[in-house]
């Protein structure tokens, strides 16, 4: 009996341990870059262009760039996602087919994005001839989110109550009408709060972009989506790594990449809110 | 069977190699309530099923024999089965209202087939509010969301929005047996109303039930029809022993 | 709420009534066939007999179906059964109207032993009896009913005087008038049960109404 407490009380301590030392990364992490970046971030520094070799000014670009890549990526990740899912959880059957493909994306949710990059410069810049631009990076992105858009947009398929479907089939709606009006209403929030992770995801990675579109130093916007672009992340990897005068220029990393995370913090309570309101709605 | 609405002949069910059904033969009559009892696994619920292709969407699934509705085979090659199911109403077990309101749960049939009249939606939704004898409770909480009624109100609302799309016969699996006993006697007292316009087709593990509401009885034991009969004889005399053994509670 | 069971106990309430009817009829009957020495309506009794007997198999069918497919509890379940009992009683009393009839045919060829006096006035007591107890099954009064096994003593005592008389003032008298003396014997007593089946159907309406066993508790008084 006692040993038993004793266990129980050792296993408590260490989960604790464990929880404390998870959060502690993250708050002195955050509480670093906070601090040290938010002494940069002023209405200029967001809205004007770099200068004198990145040493001075904003980062505009590289703002604009990262949102541009992101909407490309949701316009290719989200309906071909939905998509796959959608036929992969109603139409496809149960075969040995199907279940290897299930299993494939699965793991491609798990390979490195480096991969994506080098595939996204053959199969876009190369072989498409699309050249490094925005709608190179964004579709190497969205390649790379749909996993992850199909992996969640499943699970919340699954999620939807058999009942719901059998009472729509028994009053005499075909399959499609039975999943169009009664099905994804109830799936939609489960399919966006995963595939805006994967999103925000996205917009955080430099790999991927690296030879895809992402320009070094560009202090101009891109005029259409077959333009080079500057990104967040690259930026803030260039001004923390590649920069001639990297002391000088850390002030500008830290906030760089203090915008970065608020992005992504950003998008994700997006996706929360959504959720939240979807769910609000489809009740009515 | 004179005036019978389906007439269901060496009937045989496979769920992948089991037989769930074997030679099933039944003729089913118009405007009456017919019971179908037995043990668990009887196969009641999966004939039930059946009778509107539910089982359709089951992989692996196989039918043999034939279901005549109205001397039309329901099985054959070029049968609309959603026009089936409109025509085939059914009812579950667990009340499953849409997420909607009250009134677009109604309208949900008429909806997918296309109607926009707002007038005849309207007019209909409260029919088979009326005819679910759940108009007078809810007509002015229409609005509301249908998971705000009540156990038994969610199940008259699914009744009521079988019964919008003007279906000929009404299948109900197990429709009380979530139900406490004031509810299940509000349906039980409703089957008895419909069965003037519908031709009913009820699912029960509860005997009593089935004997109250039923005019006629099937027993179910194993995938066979046992017997079949008028009611007040299966269970005052019935002819076989397994059936009596059963409704005695003998086993099972 | 109105259940439609209650539509079917309604109806069975119906078909008690009807052979309630039917079993007074065949009193009414056989006593005025008695009375006026009419065998043609003996006859008719007689014959007509099947027809209740037919009705009180239907009846005892319909509880056993409503019994099999309601499960009936409390007041329903004591209708139901005591419809059984009340059905009975009342098909007995028409079996009694029966045995008058018949007596009338052994009564026919010979002269009356004395004008009839305390027959008709148990006749009428019989009669009253069975009336207020349809009356009390039907309107539910069990007061109605209490007032029937009031009148079951009257019976008694009726039917002893008849018997008295007719043992002590002709059969022991004259041994010769005991064939016309044992038919009114024989009536008496017939009268006297149909009393006492009256009595039985007003028990099971005070069980009915009271849930309440009256039978056998009664002090003979």
């Amino acid at each position: 009996m006692k040993l038993k407490n004793v266990t129980q009380a050792a296993g408590f301590l260490f989960l604790r341990i464990c929880v404390t030392a998870a959060i502690l990364a993250l708050v002195v992490i955050l509480a670093d870059i906070v601090t040290k970046g938010i002494g940069v971030i002023s209405w200029e520094f967001l809205t004007t262009m770099p200068k004198n070799g990145m040493t001075q000014g904003g980062i505009l670009p590289a703002i604009v760039g990262t949102f541009l890549v992101t909407v490309i990526t949701a316009l290719l990740a989200i309906p071909l996602g939905m998509g796959c899912a959608i036929y992969l959880n109603e139409y496809a059957s149960d075969t040995k087919l199907t279940r290897l493909i299930r299993m494939s994306i699965r793991n491609l949710s798990g390979v490195p994005s480096i991969v994506y990059g080098l595939f996204g410069v053959i199969l876009f810049v190369q072989l498409m001839n699309l050249g490094t631009c925005v709608l190179s990076a964004g579709m190497t992105l969205g390649l790379m989110t749909l996993p992850w858009t199909i992996t969640a947009s499943e699970e919340a398929l699954k999620n939807v109550p058999r009942s719901y479907r059998e009472g729509a089939l028994a009053l005499g709606a075909t399959k499609w009408q039975t999943i169009r009006t009664n099905v994804l209403p109830y799936a939609i929030p489960g399919m966006l709060t995963g595939t805006i992770l994967g999103l925000s995801r996205a917009a955080g990675e430099t790999a991927p972009i690296l030879f895809t579109g992402a320009a070094f130093y560009l202090p101009f916007l891109p005029k259409s989506l077959f333009s080079q672009f500057m990104a967040l992340p690259y930026h803030l990897y260039v001004m923390s790594t590649q920069h001639h005068a990297i002391s000088k220029v850390r002030p500008i990393a830290y906030g760089t990449a203090l915008v970065l995370i608020t992005m992504v913090f950003a998008m994700n309570l997006v996706a929360v809110i959504a959720r939240y309101r979807l769910r609000k709605i489809k009740m009515e | 069977m004179k005036n019978a609405k389906i007439n269901v002949s060496k009937f045989n069910f496979y769920y992948g190699d089991s037989r769930v059904l074997k030679d099933i033969t039944i003729d089913i009559p118009e405007n009456r309530v017919t019971g179908i009892i037995g043990p668990s696994g009887c196969g009641k619920s999966t004939f039930l099923r059946s009778l509107n292709r539910m089982n359709d969407v089951i992989l692996g699934s196989r039918a043999e024999g034939s279901v005549m509705l109205d001397g039309r085979d329901i099985y054959g090659r070029d049968v609309d089965v959603a026009g089936l199911r409109r025509k085939v109403g059914m009812v579950f077990q667990k009340s499953n209202p849409f997420p909607k309101s009250v009134f677009e749960n109604v309208a949900y049939g008429l909806r997918i087939d296309g109607i926009k009249d707002k007038y005849f939606i309207e007019e209909r939704v409260e029919r088979s509010l009326r005819d679910a004898a759940l108009w007078s409770e809810v007509k002015d909480r229409l609005r509301d969301n249908a998971f705000e009624l009540s156990g038994g109100q969610q199940q008259r609302l699914c009744i009521a929005r079988a019964l919008a799309i003007e279906p000929e016969i009404l299948l109900m699996d197990e429709p009380a047996s979530a139900l406490d006993p004031t509810a299940t006697l509000k349906i039980e007292e409703l089957i008895q109303e419909l069965k003037k316009k519908y031709t009913i087709i009820i699912v029960t593990h509860n005997m009593q039930q089935a004997a109250r509401v039923s005019d006629l009885t099937a027993f179910f034991m194993l995938g066979e029809l046992v017997e079949y009969d008028i009611t007040s004889i299966i269970f005052t005399k019935p002819s076989k022993k397994l059936t009596e053994d059963y409704i005695t509670g003998r086993f099972g | 709420m109105e259940r439609h069971f209650d539509q079917e106990l309604g109806d069975l309430k119906k078909d008690l009534l009807k052979i309630a009817a039917l079993a007074e009829e065949a009193i009414r009957r056989s006593v005025g066939a008695l009375k006026n020495n009419d065998r043609l309506m003996a006859k008719h009794v007689i014959e007509e007999d099947a027809r209740i007997d037919a009705l009180e198999l239907s009846i005892d069918e319909k509880c056993i179906d409503l019994i099999a497919r309601h499960q009936p509890m409390a007041r329903d379940l004591r209708f139901i059964t005591s419809a059984m009992k009340i059905n009975a009683e009342l098909e007995r009393i028409a079996d009694l109207a029966v045995d008058i009839s018949q007596r009338v045919f052994e009564l026919a060829d010979k002269p009356l032993l004395k004008p009839l006096e305390d027959i008709p006035k148990l006749t009428m007591v019989a009669q009253r009896m069975v009336r207020m107890a349809i009356d009390a099954f039907v309107k539910e009064d069990s007061v109605l009913a209490l007032e029937v096994l009031k009148e079951d003593c009257e019976a008694d005592a009726l039917r002893n005087s008849i018997q008295d008389e007719l043992v002590n003032d002709f059969m022991a008298k004259d041994g010769s008038a005991a064939p016309r003396a044992v038919p009114l014997l024989l009536i008496a007593r017939h009268l006297e049960r149909i009393c006492d089946h009256a009595t039985n159907i007003a028990e099971d309406v005070i069980y009915i109404i009271e849930a309440e066993t009256v039978k056998h508790r009664r002090k003979v008084s």
